[in-house]
């Protein structure tokens, strides 16, 4: 600590180490939330049903997407991504997982919403198996944080069909 | 005397710096421009550090402690960002309650009056008994 530099430096690097073990203290603190978030997701209609011309099944939904995320919410929470997955399987495919619509939710007061909407992604299947076939949609959020470990989970909603033939 | 002055008065040693500590000490303020040019003595270098040391985790533990209350992310930075601020303000700059302890170094013509030791020739000192100084 002999000279103005010196010093400056050490205070700086310091502040920089202090800065950190900060960051992970409040990343820590976001396990303390323990989130209870609601979600419903129901399909009003089905557009259309088409076997594409290179041979697979795409299927055109609306849906009603609603959800109170905001106990997700914590001081260290950046913004949550939420996205609805539809999961099937089929003979080629233990697990499809094909992603129907994602947002962004940048503040607990959006995080209580609901939408009306076709599905923003294709809704494809690699083959033709989809006729009759029974899905669940799944609800998926990420909570971003601003420092430290982001945390994922869902909500499975089953019971959701296709129906038997082409539309 | 504590250990380092008796060590350099032993050496025959003064300081360069011998003028610029008679600055500072026998004004009663230091001038602004000894701010820079002139070294905080060594009590005063273990006081900044520590000074140093806890301002800053006592402003990190307040930081965190308003921000997680009022859950507000940025309060916490903001908080800690101006104790880094007032703690480099009190701790970097060379201040006059850093230099109250000035080590008094050795004056020149005490120093040659007491010669440094003269270094024995090699050969004769390896038959010496190492007890001999």
């Amino acid at each position: 600590m002999h000279s103005f530099s010196y010093r400056a430096n050490a205070v700086v690097t310091f502040a920089v180490t202090i800065l950190a073990v900060m960051c992970g203290m409040a990343s820590l603190s976001d396990n303390f939330n323990s989130p209870s978030p609601t979600a419903d997701v129901k399909v009003l209609n089905i557009n259309w049903f088409q076997k594409q011309p290179n041979g697979n099944d795409e299927v055109s939904l609306t849906l009603n997407i609603s959800a109170d995320l905001s106990s997700l919410f914590t001081w260290n929470t950046k913004q949550v991504f939420v996205f609805v997955a539809a999961e099937y399987g089929t003979p080629q495919n233990a697990l499809n997982q094909v992603s129907l619509w994602d947002g962004i939710i940048q503040s607990k007061e959006h995080a209580k919403f609901w939408i009306h909407t076709t599905n923003k992604y294709r809704f494809t299947d690699q083959g033709n198996n989809l006729r009759g076939k029974d899905f669940n949609l799944t609800l998926h959020w990420h909570i971003m944080p601003k420092t430290g470990k982001m945390f994922a989970d869902k909500i499975v909603m089953t019971g959701y069909s296709l129906p038997e033939e082409y539309r | 005397m504590d250990r380092l002055e008796t060590t350099c008065f032993r050496l025959g040693l003064s300081s360069g710096t011998t003028s610029l500590a008679r600055d500072t000490t026998h004004l009663g303020f230091a001038r602004v421009s000894s701010l820079r040019s002139a070294q905080m003595d060594w009590q005063g270098q273990k006081g900044a550090e520590i000074v140093m040391q806890i301002m800053l985790v006592v402003f990190a533990i307040a930081g965190l402690g308003i921000g997680y209350t009022i859950g507000s992310f940025p309060t916490m930075m903001l908080t800690y960002a101006g104790g880094v601020v007032l703690t480099a303000l009190i701790t970097v700059p060379n201040w006059p309650f850093f230099n109250r302890r000035p080590l008094k170094w050795l004056d020149p013509s005490e120093a040659e009056r007491h010669p440094k030791p003269q270094v024995n020739v090699a050969a004769a000192s390896k038959k010496k008994a190492p007890k001999h100084k």
